[in-house]
């Protein structure tokens, strides 16, 4: 394979308006994924990354609805794709996991039985051929004791242990796309960098492309070989990571990272007040020049 | 789900106010007196031009003691519900706010309310103090707090977790007026409901107890002792029974409606505050 | 604000010896279990500095804020703002307590009382504490709200009418309306985004430098910790391991913990080559003693902590070891 895994093309989600033009949200949004990279999507909240990402799964609620553009996987437009083939795409071949797992598990049900049913659903394994391999997924992401977990409640799990789970799911069928919306946010430091570097080994084993959205500087610079930067519903730059970091282009990519109290700045340049990023891009600015700048517009 | 006409909101507030208008404009809706127009020459008379409702047994105006009973049950319906909610808010908030032994006795005395059908207790008050309004005001004010006292304690135990709650306590406010101030408003809405359903059930009670010859004493009129009054000749005066059944029925149903509607209506705010 | 810490001066918050144990019971047939949540700790901040306390989830930091203002009974320890002690015989009342410490929440959204104008929240504890005129109200919730970069006609409006960033900055203005000299930031802008949380850093940093305000910051970012601290302690499983100067914990930390939260935090500064890319490399433990507790198991806080000590371990740095 040469080509993009993911070409997304003039992705446009808004709200219909039946008065007028439709109130847009994100707007003309296109990059794309390679086969087996990790790809950062970073911004703000209210820049769009979220529901960009649930758009590709077809699973943005109403009123949001994708208004143009298209997302090309393997020759078909996932946005344009019946439900019922995307049901069979989700969770299979491109699959999903969020910031607060808790809300993603059912409650109800043990873990064990929840990523075996990912087997049964995608790969018509019967619940008793199911289990065995549901123990090796638990066991994939490391999680200890994985024949005890998988008779757990997701309650009885913690926060770090509950992100293996939603991992172990969403991997369980060898997907070809990760789509990872702030999965560690709700997390603390340590537990993280371990969530982090189990997501960039699974995938690199299974060559598992990632499209990781964060608002958080650093682990987009830790995880990511090309980022994609996000204000207000527009792409500002995209880059390979390396590049965007040591020599941002866009001033409010500079700006961003002026505003980040980076560890280690301080022995170097000394207490200093932080760059106020007090603005965002103009949404219906033809392009992205430094001029279309507009202030961020909290309610005066 | 967003509807934009609120339909048991507007059939709620419809019916509850075609009740209170009832009742408060009772005297000018019938030149009839409810008790004094007692005609035995008219007695059982179906309804016509004359009697709306007809007449009952004694030959009185069935519209006349409708609408008077409205003013005895929504008066009881609405103090008794208001004693509860008084109760129910008050022992709810302090002990959902202060906890320990005090939550424990406010939650021991809630269960006991609870397993003891509040109709039953509320009958062993009226045997004890007898009939009259004031017997059934308390009977019923002190029987149906339980829920209220539920609902509040919980939301309260959920809240004053809160920033702004600790943030009050470090400001130095008293526990009272953190409780009134701080607590209260942001629970109005869950108490609103239950007091609304409450009035409802409260009116159900009065009739009951009034129908076991507990509450409103004759010649009054209440909907219960109308019903009781008229249930020997339920087949032969049918109108004497239906017209004060509907009314009750009718403010039930008001009341119901009225609650779901209010919960329907808050409830967009609490999703945005949450 | 980057004052030296004073030795002779009296420090404005002083924690003695701080434990603070939660009974839990363990299921239906579970023996009465105690959760250890702070054991030991010790702090003390001086006029007109930053203290940092920092951790993960579940270390004891906001517990031993909570008890600093008075939430949180301690079950043993001393705990005193301007030499008066929060707790037991001799301590002043909320309403004195009030003047002298307080505290900005994290979430910004729960921190505001949502059927409160802002103007009430600020003028009703004024009101408490005795400031009878309505004009001088009006001008000290005026004065605040200008402190806090927000307008005096901003008092009319209700909490949902403001952006995150903005309630952040009212929760600073009613910490600010009484006047204490102490105020305690639990995780102050871990909720906000990084444009905003850089406007309310400044804000901290410019309110410490006018009003000679002293902070003790409850924070697991260290990036914000190193930028605003004068001193910082780390907590691990309810007890300080390590705690010195801000250059002294950062560039040479010593406590494995300590060495363990600065690796592992995502840092831009790896890809383009910044100063913490690579760790000094670990000071050895004094003779004869081990940095404690261990980090590579969770320890059991349902059990007391095993005796360690807390050791000079260089020039305004101590860190916790236990004797082999």
């Amino acid at each position: 394979m040469s080509g993009p895994l993911l070409d997304i093309r003039g992705l446009t989600i808004g709200i219909p308006n039946r008065a007028g033009p439709p109130l847009e949200i994100v707007r003309d949004l296109s990059f794309d994924i390679m086969p087996g990279e990790v790809f950062g999507l970073v911004g703000e909240s209210g820049s769009g990354k979220s529901a960009s990402a649930l758009a590709l799964m077809g699973l943005n609620r109403r009123p949001l609805t994708t208004l143009r553009g298209q997302a090309l996987y393997g020759g078909q437009d996932l946005l344009a794709m019946p439900r019922r083939s995307m049901r069979k795409l989700r969770g299979n071949r491109i699959s999903m996991i969020f910031q607060e797992p808790m809300t993603a598990l059912n409650p109800l049900a043990r873990i064990g039985r929840q990523i075996a049913e990912m087997f049964v659903l995608h790969r018509g394994l019967s619940w008793s051929e199911a289990r065995p391999r549901a123990v090796e997924a638990l066991a994939a992401v490391q999680v200890p004791n994985p024949e005890d977990r998988a008779r757990a409640y997701p309650h009885q799990l913690s926060g770090g242990l509950r992100q293996r789970v939603m991992i172990a799911m969403a991997m369980a069928c060898r997907p070809d796309l990760l789509i990872a919306d702030e999965p560690t946010t709700a997390l603390d430091v340590t537990v993280q960098a371990e969530v982090l570097r189990l997501i960039r080994e699974l995938c690199e084993r299974e060559g598992t492309a990632v499209l990781l959205i964060s608002h958080d500087l650093g682990v987009i610079a830790q995880m990511c070989q090309r980022v994609g930067v996000m204000a207000n519903g527009r792409l500002l730059e995209l880059r390979d990571a390396r590049a965007l970091f040591t020599d941002p282009r866009h001033p409010y990519t500079r700006g961003l990272l002026a505003a980040l109290p980076r560890l280690g700045s301080r022995a170097t340049e000394g207490r200093h007040r932080l760059a106020d990023l007090d603005m965002t891009i103009d949404r219906n600015a033809p392009d992205f020049a430094a001029t279309h700048l507009i202030p961020r517009g909290e309610p005066a | 789900m967003h509807i934009p006409f609120r339909l048991n909101l507007t059939l709620g507030l419809a019916l509850v106010s075609l009740v209170i208008l009832g009742a408060v404009f009772a005297p000018l809706l019938t030149s009839h007196d409810p008790i004094l127009d007692a005609d035995l020459m008219n007695s059982e008379m179906p309804p016509s031009w004359d009697h709306w409702f007809g007449t009952d047994s004694q030959g009185r105006d069935v519209f006349s003691r409708v609408l008077h009973g409205a003013r005895v049950s929504l008066t009881i319906g609405i103090v008794a519900q208001a004693i509860n909610s008084t109760i129910g808010i008050a022992l709810g908030l302090s002990a959902g706010y202060w906890g320990g032994w005090w939550d424990d006795v406010v939650n021991g005395l809630t269960n006991l309310m609870l397993a003891i059908p509040s109709l039953v207790f509320a009958l062993a008050i009226m045997a004890v103090l007898g009939p009259g309004v004031m017997s059934l005001l308390i009977a019923l004010g002190l029987t149906n707090w339980s829920w209220s006292c539920r609902i509040t304690r919980s939301a309260v135990m959920s809240l004053k977790s809160q920033g702004y709650v600790q943030a009050a306590r470090t400001l130095g406010y008293g526990d009272i007026r953190i409780m009134l101030t701080q607590l209260l408003p942001n629970i109005v809405g869950p108490v609103l409901v239950m007091a609304t359903l409450g009035i409802g059930e409260a009116v159900l009670a009065e009739a009951a107890l009034s129908f076991l010859g507990l509450g409103i004493r004759p010649p009054a009129p209440s909907w219960g002792n109308m019903l009781t009054d008229a249930r020997e000749a339920i087949r032969s005066v049918p109108w004497a029974t239906i017209f004060p059944g509907l009314a009750v029925f009718i403010t039930v149903l008001g009341f119901n409606l009225l609650g779901d509607g209010v919960r329907d209506w808050l409830d967009p705010r609490m999703q945005v505050r949450a | 604000m980057s004052a030296a810490p004073d030795p002779a001066g009296a420090p404005i918050l002083k924690v003695e010896d701080l434990h603070v144990r939660f009974p839990v019971s363990g299921g239906l047939l579970g023996r009465k279990r105690t959760l250890h949540a702070v054991s030991g700790v010790d702090l003390s901040v001086q006029p007109g500095q930053c203290l940092s306390l920092v951790g993960e989830s579940g270390c004891g930091k906001s517990t031993t804020a909570l008890a600093i203002m008075g939430l949180q009974p301690p079950s043993s320890g001393a705990i005193t703002v301007e030499g008066r002690p929060v707790y037991g015989p001799g301590a002043p009342d909320r309403r004195a307590r009030a003047r002298l410490a307080q505290i900005v929440f994290q979430d910004p959204f729960s921190t505001l009382n949502p059927r409160e104008t802002v103007g009430r929240a600020l003028s009703q504890p004024l009101m408490l504490h005795g400031v009878r005129s309505r004009a001088e109200r009006a001008e000290r919730v005026a004065t605040a709200l200008r402190q806090v970069g927000l307008l005096p006609e901003h008092a009319a409006r209700y909490p949902h009418e403001f952006s995150g960033g903005q309630r952040q900055r009212i929760g600073i203005a009613r910490a600010l309306i009484l006047g204490p000299r102490l105020i305690v930031l639990d995780e102050p802008v871990s909720a906000l985004d990084v444009s905003i949380r850089a406007q309310i850093i400044n804000l901290l940093m410019d309110l410490q430098q006018n009003l000679g305000l002293s902070y003790l910051m409850i924070s697991h970012d260290l990036g914000v910790v190193e930028h605003v601290s004068d001193r910082v302690a780390v907590m691990f499983a309810g007890q300080i391991v390590e705690e010195g100067g801000w250059r002294e914990v950062f560039t040479a930390p010593a406590h494995p913990y300590t060495r363990r939260l600065i690796e592992t935090i995502p840092n831009p500064a790896r890809l383009t080559g910044g100063a913490s890319e690579i760790l000094p490399p670990a000071p050895e433990p004094p003779s004869g003693s081990i940095f404690w507790p261990p980090v590579d198991r969770r320890p059991d806080i349902s059990q007391p902590p095993e005796p360690s000590a807390l050791v000079s371990i260089g020039e305004d740095h101590r860190a916790r070891v236990r004797p082999v």
